[in-house]
């Protein structure tokens, strides 16, 4: 069997490769993958957990997140299409409209 | 047998998640979004959680990245291929990166409640009734608020994309 620090380990590493999309890409659309990327490494962890401890809330709490996320991505994507009706940009570091 | 597989699903997913985060191109990045999803499926198979498995690819894949290839065909993409990364001092960024998984990794493998090799109890949990009990006896509440979430996310892009009335 495979031990579950392996599945640990693979949650970490997504993890970060995802926070260094959402903290270093300048594509708003590559942060918004990015943010998936971060959710997903979350829900191998559940699962993992779930499986190994023999609880099916792990699978539970799984779904919610995926729901959550599907939310999010709607939200998120019609923010972005008004904001390149209204502005016309795609980069991160040219929307700073709220800084005062 | 089984840590083969797992190991060729993780590298899969690893090496196209790092495509992700590098690729020049928005459409490729959403299209290695999509290689990334599928072995981390196969490996919720691995862990017993097939309905978790065709969820994830029907909500990722089919219907997640439908969406983004839409919005990346919607606008104009071209002018945002020239620079990849944000201009500047990215140091702070990519120390806090470090760190935070140096941290995670030496906390994991220093830990020995990690460690374990087989399920600790009997083996129930890979029964789709049993979750479907639990989810709709247990967590109707939350169940609900998910989907007045989901109404609430569908009105709001709805409002959010419309033209402007006027």
């Amino acid at each position: 069997m495979v031990p579950l620090w392996w599945h640990i380990v693979l949650g970490a590493v997504l993890f970060v490769i995802g926070a260094a999309g959402v903290l270093l890409r300048r594509n708003i659309l590559v942060v918004l993958m990015s943010l998936e990327l971060l959710l997903n490494s979350v829900n191998i962890n559940f699962i993992a957990f779930g499986h190994y401890y023999d609880d099916f809330r792990g699978q539970i709490f799984a779904i919610f997140v995926i729901a959550i996320t599907a939310a999010e991505v709607a939200v998120a994507l019609g923010i972005l299409v008004a904001l390149v009706r209204n502005k016309s940009t795609l980069r991160v570091d040219d929307v700073t409209m709220m800084k005062g | 047998m089984n840590q083969g597989f797992f190991l060729l699903f993780a590298a899969a997913s690893v090496i196209t998640a790092l495509t992700v985060v590098l690729a020049r191109n928005p459409v490729h990045s959403a299209l290695a979004l999509m290689a990334c999803f599928l072995p981390i499926s196969a490996i919720f198979v691995l862990l017993e959680a097939p309905f978790l498995a065709v969820i994830q690819i029907f909500v990722y894949v089919g219907a997640i990245m439908v969406l983004f290839l839409f919005v990346i065909m919607m606008i104009d993409v071209r002018e945002a291929v020239l620079q990849r990364f944000l201009p500047g001092g990215n140091l702070p960024a990519l120390a806090l990166l470090v760190l935070l998984g140096g941290e995670m990794l030496v906390l994991v493998l220093w830990s020995d409640r990690f460690s374990v090799t087989e399920p600790v109890a009997t083996r129930t949990a890979g029964d789709i009734r049993q979750l479907s009990t639990t989810l709709f006896a247990d967590y109707l509440l939350p169940f609900e608020v998910a989907s007045v979430i989901l109404l609430a996310a569908l009105v709001g892009a709805i409002v959010l994309a419309r033209k402007e009335p006027g």
